[in-house]
């Protein structure tokens, strides 16, 4: 039962990895391929580590992956942000149809 | 598209005479997902592109770890995994800050 369980769930990861990664590749801007990559993280890698704690239970093993998950959600989001954050600061503008950008107003203020 | 059904109903190389053909082919499709990984550190236009690249590859390879765990029966790729997952980090968060255009102790 618990590998059924971590089966699916490693699956479940696995799908949701590749989708973030073919929306690494279709997404026409560096800010619509971050949002696919830290979403894929969310549920996919950490969906897999999940799946392994069910296969090993209450062993080392076990709570290396729950750590290991916990770690994961804390950081990619920090990641995340600080690449956006240098990307547009850097000059990368953009994509042309997207609608709205509110922290081009705010440049001169912070810096 | 092709390639996607190739990896779900081709017969596993004889390489993975693993316990279920389930881990095997799912170890494939996250092969395939590291080399479209790997077309965007080729293709991206901008370092940033390659930067957040590289940080998805970062994550597919903890992924990688903590399945590689399961059919071997060994207990150490975890240990690898949160390793590599704390070095890709630190290393993208200095990535992060030399985009930026700053100094590392700033």
């Amino acid at each position: 039962m618990n590998e059924t369980v971590g089966t699916a769930l490693i699956i479940l990861g696995i799908i949701f990895d590749f989708f973030g990664c073919l929306g690494l590749i279709r997404f026409p801007d560096v800010y619509n391929r971050l949002q696919a990559s830290a979403k894929c993280i969310t549920l996919g890698t950490c969906g897999i580590l999940l799946g392994l704690f069910c296969h090993k239970g209450l062993t080392a093993t076990g709570i290396k992956a729950l750590l290991c998950m916990a770690f994961i959600l804390l950081t990619s989001p920090v990641s995340a942000h600080a690449l956006a954050r240098a990307a547009y600061r850097s000059g990368v503008k953009p994509w042309e149809g997207s609608v709205i950008d509110e922290y081009s107003g705010d440049m001169d203020n912070i810096r | 598209m092709a390639v996607a059904a190739a990896i779900i109903f081709l017969p596993v190389p004889s390489m993975m005479t693993w316990q279920s053909g389930f881990l095997a082919r799912s170890f494939l499709c996250l092969f395939f997902s590291a080399a479209l990984c790997l077309y965007r550190v080729l293709r991206g236009p901008t370092a940033p592109d390659r930067a957040v690249a590289i940080d998805m590859l970062g994550i597919l390879i903890v992924g990688f770890c903590a399945i590689l765990s399961i059919p071997t029966g060994r207990d150490w790729y975890i240990d690898i995994g949160i390793a590599w997952a704390l070095q890709s980090f630190i290393g993208i968060m200095a990535l992060a800050k030399y985009l930026e255009g700053k100094d590392f102790d700033e």
